[in-house]
């Protein structure tokens, strides 16, 4: 089987945002990146399913030059080659422009499966990977937990998918499909394996291909970005740990009454 | 027009599609509203009491049981016929499954996860979280309509959505839907196992998140539960790491919960997380982190390091 996995960089989880003069978009050069999270767990079900029915993993990622650093990261866990498309302008792209590069790169390759996250933790779209799925004209299913890719399609013969799609409040359903088809992927499938030094030395030697953005008009704009109004007020209580510890149980006593 | 999708699994309306029409309410600036059924005519009835224009039923066999295909399919084409200018969501899994298809097919702009709206210079722009909320943006969408925004569930009330006086008339809309354009063959619904905590119910929670560090360090914060007479739970990713079972989860994807007491222990606040608990009646945060978006819902925040603060907080109750 021939697997594609989406992978997008995001910001650290610890990175405090900072704005750029125009108040449009983050200081990109101020941030440490990382591979969303989501992703992870969606290039982990790739490398796992490679290992039951063989074949190749392929990331694909549609950013500025910086995103080799998480294409390394992604070959280095075992994925056999990359796609990159490379842009600076994608760096801030809607779920659109960046389904569309990717498309662009992917379409020719002719993949059983794409795996993607379900969404990223810069802008969080939940949109990609379904995008992607209209733009190949493959069907897709979201949020997934579970991958049986060796289940007998209905009809045809041919191999097809059996999965579990996570619905809300502890609901869970089983959907079958055709091959090829898109999975966004939900973080917690699976338990994520971490590059090995001889990892890290194989990943120097995999090939990374690189692909043009396409010319596809943004349907988003940023027109500002701001730090979040404060829902409530919050009353911060200082101190050390048993001035605070004090502070807080006299105020849940005497003041909110819950304790 | 403003166009709300209404959502229901088999016929059992879901809550939020009245979030959604309290949002298109507030929105509309005396454009009408109407409310599109897809499938089960059973939930018209009931939605009929809104103060909308209209609601339409829209009929095609496609659309029982849900599939992305066969609702993009369907809902194309109800969307063509009724030409509105906007069409609003619920932003759901289900609406996270197949919206983005609709839009792409239809080629229209998608805004997600919206908690407001504000006019800039004529304009509407939707207000939503970016960076797992630790920033908020304006997001104006580009091209032409029907825009297509899903409204983020609790941004907008329920029970502010304005009933009329007497029911809206309701009709049906037909479309024609080659049902082998549907490829997804979906099973029913299940639940993994019975859930033997009702996190619901719990008068008190202490919710831990990524600052507990390692399964280890859980008896601390089940310390405190127990000298709070709460509840144990966590955010996903202590439930994905199996540390805690998936039922003691809150959130998006585990409980919603709505406690006299909620603490939050090293739980940064991201949206899937503030969603399942934001209802809860006092809020107490306790973060290293001082940006943490957990700080925005909270009534009480201590920065500072858990491993210090809980041990404190402990022995002060216990005194």
């Amino acid at each position: 089987m021939k697997t594609a996995v989406c992978i997008k960089q995001v910001p650290t989880r610890d990175w405090q945002p900072r704005l750029n003069d125009a108040k449009t978009w983050i200081r990109d050069q101020d941030a440490g990146y990382e591979m969303n999270e989501p992703d992870q767990y969606a290039l982990e079900e790739a490398l796992r399913l490679k290992e039951a029915h063989g074949g190749e993993v392929v990331v694909c990622s549609a950013g500025p030059a910086r995103v080799a650093q998480v294409i390394r990261e992604a070959l280095a866990r075992g994925a056999d080659r990359a796609i990159h498309v490379e842009d600076d302008a994608l760096a801030s792209a809607d779920a659109f422009v960046i389904a569309s590069a990717l498309a662009a790169a992917m379409r020719d390759e002719k993949f059983d499966l794409v795996l993607t996250g379900l969404q990223s933790d810069d802008q969080g779209f939940a949109q990609t990977g379904v995008v992607l799925a209209e733009k190949l004209g493959l069907p897709h299913a979201t949020i997934i937990m579970d991958v049986k890719a060796d289940a007998p399609s209905a009809g045809s013969g041919k191999a097809g998918l059996r999965v579990k799609r996570e619905l809300e409040g502890g609901w869970f359903q089983w959907v079958s499909m055709p091959l090829p088809a898109v999975l966004t992927i939900q973080s917690g499938i699976n338990q994520l394996r971490y590059a090995t030094l001889k990892g890290i030395m194989a990943a120097k030697k995999k090939e990374i291909r690189k692909g043009a953005a396409a010319a596809v008009a943004p349907k988003q704009k940023i027109a500002a970005l701001y730090a979040p109004e404060k829902a409530k007020k919050t009353n911060m209580i200082a101190g050390s740990p048993a001035e605070a510890a004090k502070e807080l149980v006299r105020t849940l006593r005497d003041d909110a009454r819950v304790i | 027009m403003l166009l709300v999708i209404a959502e229901h699994r088999s016929g059992k309306l879901n809550r939020a599609t009245w979030e959604t029409i309290a949002f298109a309410q507030q929105l509309a600036g005396g454009q009408p509203i109407a409310v599109l059924v897809p499938g089960a005519a059973s939930v018209s009835a009931e939605l009929a009491a809104a103060a909308v224009k209209e609601v339409v039923n829209v009929e095609s066999a496609v659309l029982e049981p849900y599939t992305p295909d066969g609702y993009t399919a369907a809902l194309q084409q109800a969307i063509e016929q009724l030409q509105p200018a906007l069409v609003l969501l619920p932003h759901t899994y289900q609406t996270r499954d197949f919206a983005p298809k609709l839009a792409a097919r239809l080629d229209r702009a998608l805004i997600t996860d919206v908690t407001g709206f504000k006019s800039s210079g004529g304009a509407t722009v939707f207000v939503r979280p970016m960076f797992q909320g630790k920033l908020t943006a304006d997001v104006a969408p580009q091209g032409p309509p029907p825009h297509f925004v899903t409204a983020q569930i609790g941004a907008f009330r329920a029970d502010q959505a304005a009933r009329g006086a007497s029911p809206a008339p309701v009709r049906s809309i037909a479309v024609s839907v080659d049902p082998s354009v549907v490829r997804q063959k979906p099973e029913a619904p299940f639940q993994e196992a019975k859930q033997a905590v009702d996190l619901s119910q719990a008068e008190r929670i202490v919710a831990v998140g990524r600052g507990i560090k390692g399964q280890e360090h859980l008896p601390l914060a089940q310390k405190l539960a127990e000298a709070f007479g709460a509840e144990l739970a966590a955010s996903r990713p202590i439930c994905d790491a199996g540390w805690l079972p998936m039922e003691r989860q809150v959130g998006s994807s585990g409980q919603t919960v709505s406690p006299k007491l909620y603490v939050a222990l090293g739980i940064s606040g991201a949206i899937q997380h503030v969603v399942g608990m934001k209802g809860a009646n006092t809020i107490v945060a306790i973060n290293k982190d001082a940006d943490a978006p957990i700080f925005e819902v909270a009534d009480y925040g201590i920065v500072g390091d858990l491993f210090d603060i809980v041990p404190a907080l402990v022995a002060e109750l216990q005194k």
